[in-house]
């Protein structure tokens, strides 16, 4: 496949990544106990690839039965040797995670690619390293606890449910298990419905490493799935990321049942651009921050808020740039936007776009030919956004960006903060006392000055308000899975 | 001799900074075990927690912005005043059933607990707080911020020194409070509420609501402009389905022991906020 790029006129050669260097199998039951063993529920998910519409396998719909194995063979490995496994060993586990991910960094990047449908650019360059960053990171604090939790006696919870969701789907398994595992807790972990392959090639991974059985077990399958697992009463510890609509479902249950609960939701990040700012940096990070994954990420800095008196020519700039961006095929090592991840989510995005089209926003796109199959969306501004609507308020979770102006530091801080959710912030300026103004005025979990969708695994992550709570990352996210020997939490 | 006739108090609300009755008009007695009518106090209503809660929320943003030594400072007044009126409040705990070594140990514990979190106003940063090295050329920090509005049920069982440790470690980073107090605490809650009239706390930094806790709760649980809510003098008879309410928001639950102190108590009613920014020439 060709690109072309009108603005510049330049064609670009194609440069794929061979998918052959990624052998998975063509059907996969549930890993449960250290084996893959098929479903009892009988039923079965074919995951496709979003750029081609192709079925790459097929995977086991787990219902309730099957959770109830998966949580009985966490209960009996944490029971019988992963409670008493002390730290040091449980930290060589964890390092050796690290290291067979690592070796095997490129494979793992292709099928992210294939199943999930973002750029090999950013699975291969940002999902995989940071994937072994985290495991690497936490296996040091494994035999560190009493540092990191000084004057207190703690101990794991015991079994976690974990549900991820399809954005960064081996990514999020990492932010998960890595802390789960170096706290000493044993857990059942339940990947998107939609992107099922690259956790349970991890499970590859596991076994090669000698993870003792029933410390991971992998439940693939759809949201009764989740259902199950999140309302099973042997369970010690619920962590979700996902959206806001599930996460408050979560809630109600977990909170009936004092159950103890982490929770990552939904986003609508402001991105901030001041007239002092770089401009030219600012651009790049409001590419960053929108474009991102397709903009499939929960940080994704949405909501462009820019200073009145640079408004028009940084929304050409912006413009010019987006028409810059390749969007096509995932495997392409050219490519800036891969696919939608789903006909689901494509659907929904269309959905709001079109009603900002019919509550009078001015819709700006991209010019780059989609392919004919698989689901895509253009990159997509638009202007002329009152706060009244839905694009400005809605998480879209996809390639779509709304800018808005203001005049003052403080109608700036007003209108970031004009949302239920918390989780993220941008803030563009060259004044250091401005930045850090704004930085403390934001109520949201983490904020970017000079800078968009940087993460690491010493870098606690998560949200404010409707966002959830609890971090993930650092020393604050260890804190998620350990309770206080008395109980409480 | 009049003079020697005692003078039953009215005891009010405290929202605000100020002493008002409830809206509702409803009023319950409290008695001294013996049964002798000691003082009428208010029975707080929906509508007298919406108030609070305002109240709360106007404040909340001052009192977060004052510098953590400030708000030390301030937390360390309420145990001056406190320990100024000792015996007084002694004799309250006695009246409300105590024995009167119990209770003069409770004031004193108070006390010691006000100013043991007044110490922590400028320390929670640096013990919970972190500088990250992270794989690049930036500089990365994580610094607690207070969460907000909290509403606390607070335990009826040792009451002045329960409600104080459940109050400060709240307010001490910049939250503000509503304490809602059973009928059996109310007479030393409501005394105290008088000694953080006149401390330096600003208005509405800490309201103080009595009456039922069960009538009270829900709806706190279910308020969009409540942040947390501290579940550690949670009613027995308080249906667990009733924390459902607590989703549409998605509000912090807070559970804990009543008498605790400890900085992951402080914890509880913070949270975490992670800056990034490039280092380059």
């Amino acid at each position: 496949m060709t690109t072309e790029n009108s603005s510049f006129g330049l064609d670009y050669a194609p440069a794929p990544e061979s998918a052959s260097m990624v052998q998975f199998d063509d059907e996969y039951g549930l890993f449960i106990g250290g084996c893959f063993v098929a479903p009892k529920s009988g039923q079965t998910i074919d995951t496709i690839n979003p750029a081609t519409e192709k079925r790459l396998a097929t995977v086991a719909r787990g219902d309730a039965e099957d959770v109830n194995d998966a949580v009985a063979a966490a209960r009996k490995a944490f029971e019988e040797h992963w409670s008493s496994t002390s730290g040091s060993v449980r930290a060589r586990y964890l390092y050796r995670i690290a290291r067979q991910i690592q070796e095997r960094s490129r494979e793992f990047a292709i099928l992210e690619s294939l199943d999930g449908g973002k750029p090999i650019r950013e699975s291969r360059d940002v999902d995989l390293p940071l994937v072994a960053a985290h495991f690497f990171h936490h296996a040091g604090w494994a035999d560190k606890l009493e540092y990191a939790f000084p004057n207190r006696d703690i101990r794991p919870y015991g079994v976690a449910g974990q549900i991820i969701p399809w954005n960064f789907p081996l990514l999020m398994a990492a932010w998960k298990l890595a802390p789960a595992l170096a706290c000493g807790n044993t857990v059942v972990l339940k990947p998107a419905e939609t992107t099922p392959l690259s956790v349970l090639l991890l499970a590859d991974v596991l076994n090669d490493v000698d993870l003792p059985p029933g410390v991971v077990n992998i439940v693939t399958g759809a949201g009764a799935t989740g259902e199950a697992l999140v309302k099973h009463p042997d369970i010690d510890k619920l962590a979700f990321t996902g959206s806001t609509e599930v996460g408050k479902w979560i809630r109600q249950s977990a909170a009936s049942r004092h159950l103890p609960l982490t929770l990552e939701l939904g986003g609508k990040a402001a991105n901030i651009i001041f007239e002092d700012a770089a401009l030219d940096q600012a651009v790049e990070g409001v590419v960053q921050g929108i474009w991102f994954n397709q903009g499939h990420v929960c940080c994704a800095g949405s909501r462009l808020l820019v200073q009145e008196s640079i408004a028009e020519d940084f929304t050409d700039r912006l413009k010019r740039r987006m028409e810059s961006l390749r969007v096509g095929d995932p495997l392409d090592k050219n490519t800036d936007v891969g696919a939608i991840n789903s006909a689901e989510q494509l659907e929904k995005i269309t959905e709001l776009v079109n009603a900002g089209i019919a509550e009078g926003a001015q819709m700006h796109q991209n010019s780059c030919k989609l392919p004919d199959k698989g689901f895509w969306f253009s990159p997509t501004v638009f202007t002329k956004v009152q706060q009244s609507q839905r694009i400005a308020r809605e998480e879209i979770f996809g390639p779509v960006l709304t800018i808005q102006t203001f005049r003052t530091p403080d109608e700036a801080v007003e209108k970031a903060n004009n949302t239920p959710y918390g989780l993220s912030a941008g803030i563009w300026t060259e004044k250091g006392s401005r930045a850090h103004w704004m930085a403390m005025r934001m109520r949201a979990g983490v904020v970017w000055l000079n800078t968009f969708n940087k993460f690491d695994p010493s870098s606690p992550f998560g949200g404010y308000k409707e966002s959830g709570f609890g971090r993930e990352g650092g020393i604050q996210g260890l804190a998620s899975y350990v309770q206080d020997s008395t109980g409480s939490f | 001799m009049a003079s020697q006739l005692p003078i039953p108090k009215t005891f009010k609300l405290f929202i605000g900074g100020k002493f008002p009755r409830s809206e509702s008009g409803h009023t319950f007695q409290i008695r001294i075990p013996n049964g002798r009518l000691l003082a009428n106090a208010a029975k707080a209503s929906r509508k007298d927690l919406r108030e609070a809660i305002r109240n709360s929320r106007s404040a909340q943003g001052g009192w977060s912005r004052r510098t953590a030594y400030n708000r030390g400072q301030v937390l360390y007044r309420v145990a001056e005043m406190l320990d100024a009126r000792r015996e007084e409040f002694t004799g309250i705990l006695i009246d409300g059933g105590s024995e009167a070594e119990k209770a003069k140990s409770e004031v004193e514990r108070t006390v010691e607990r006000w100013i043991w979190y007044a110490g922590w106003a400028d320390k929670v940063v640096q013990v919970l707080g972190s500088v990250n090295p992270v794989a690049g050329s930036f500089f990365n920090f994580t610094v607690p911020e207070p969460t907000g509005v909290v509403v606390h049920s607070v335990p009826d069982e040792t009451p002045l020194l329960a409600l104080t440790s459940r109050l400060a470690p709240a307010i001490v980073t910049g939250n503000t409070s509503v304490m809602l107090v059973g009928e059996g605490a109310a007479l030393i809650s409501m005394s105290f509420a008088e000694v953080l009239a006149t401390s330096d706390i600003p208005p509405g930094v800490v309201n103080i609501l009595t009456g039922s806790v069960t009538d009270l709760l829900p709806w706190a649980l279910g308020h969009l402009d409540v942040n947390a809510v501290d579940l550690t003098g949670i009613p027995a008879d308080l249906p667990d389905e009733l924390l459902t309410e607590t989703a549409e928001n998605l509000k912090r639950l807070v559970y804990g022991d009543p008498l605790a102190a400890s900085p992951e108590v402080i914890s509880c009613f913070l949270e975490m906020k992670t800056v990034w920014h490039p280092i380059g020439r």
